[in-house]
């Protein structure tokens, strides 16, 4: 009984606690992989392409509202092979991103927020997705 | 409650809401902008500076630059505190943490002056 009252709280201080805190990279393949989870983690690697991507979308504003000149060489620019598949990669990113984005702004009004409503609501959003970006390959390669 | 001196307003509440409502312009403008150019057909230079000389369209586009630099700093702010820990990164994270950060705001900053000077600058 000499042993002070806050004893038994004493396993939050001690360093080895074995309860895991954190998840190490190579841990990442050795987890299961729930749609819901892989659905968000596009969403969040999308962001990270689109954060880049402005600097696309703007350099090709300015070139376009530059003048006629500059607009006709951000057109010939978006119809060389390399133009098509930053354009289309773009688009992607923002189309996953947008609709990754209305699955959350549902989840705020508590729509699809039960475990088989976010595994509904991620196969959605990855089929819809899907059909988007093929889309807009096509309404890239079209021009 | 925890304040963080590098999140957006320093409230998780408060960056929450600028989420949401950055999130909202900003699907507001990719509809209206995709849907302008699906339905415009064939552009010709003369409708494209057109569209961009009306102040609603300068006010909305700005509306989503700024949102744009909002959202995507809360979004970047996130990740970085996720990943870049002393648990990953060793000793020195949170001075990594804060190179990141610096550049993710010198960027964004970046992409909002461009945008004023593209819209009116010229």
């Amino acid at each position: 009984m000499n042993r002070v009252w806050w004893a038994q709280f004493e396993n939050l201080f001690v360093k080895n606690d074995p309860r895991p805190v954190n998840v190490n990279p190579s841990d990442l393949m050795s987890f299961a992989w729930p749609l819901a989870a892989l659905a968000s983690i596009t969403h969040r690697i999308a962001g990270v392409i689109l954060f880049v991507g402005i600097a696309f979308g703007l350099y090709a504003l300015d070139l376009s509202l530059s003048s006629a000149a500059g607009f006709d060489v951000l057109k010939g620019l978006m119809n060389s092979p390399f133009g098509m598949f930053v354009t289309w990669g773009l688009l992607s990113a923002l189309a996953y991103h947008f609709v990754a984005g209305i699955k959350h702004l549902l989840l705020d009004m508590e729509i699809a927020d039960t475990i088989e409503g976010s595994k509904f609501a991620a196969r959605v959003t990855f089929l819809v997705s899907a059909v988007l970006i093929f889309l807009a390959g096509i309404w890239v390669i079209q021009g | 409650m925890v304040t963080q001196v590098t999140s957006f307003s320093r409230n998780g509440l408060s960056d929450f809401i600028v989420q949401r409502v950055t999130a909202y312009i900003l699907a507001a403008y990719t509809v209206f902008l995709v849907g302008y150019l699906l339905f415009q057909g064939e552009m010709a230079y003369a409708d494209w500076q057109m569209l961009f000389s009306h102040t609603w369209m300068q006010i909305f586009t700005m509306l989503a630059l700024v949102s744009t630099c909002a959202h995507a700093w809360i979004g970047m702010w996130t990740i970085g505190t996720d990943y870049i820990r002393e648990h990953y990164f060793g000793q020195n994270a949170n001075g990594y943490r804060l190179i990141y950060q610096v550049i993710c705001i010198l960027t964004l900053a970046s992409y909002l002056f461009w945008g004023v000077k593209i819209l009116w600058g010229n």
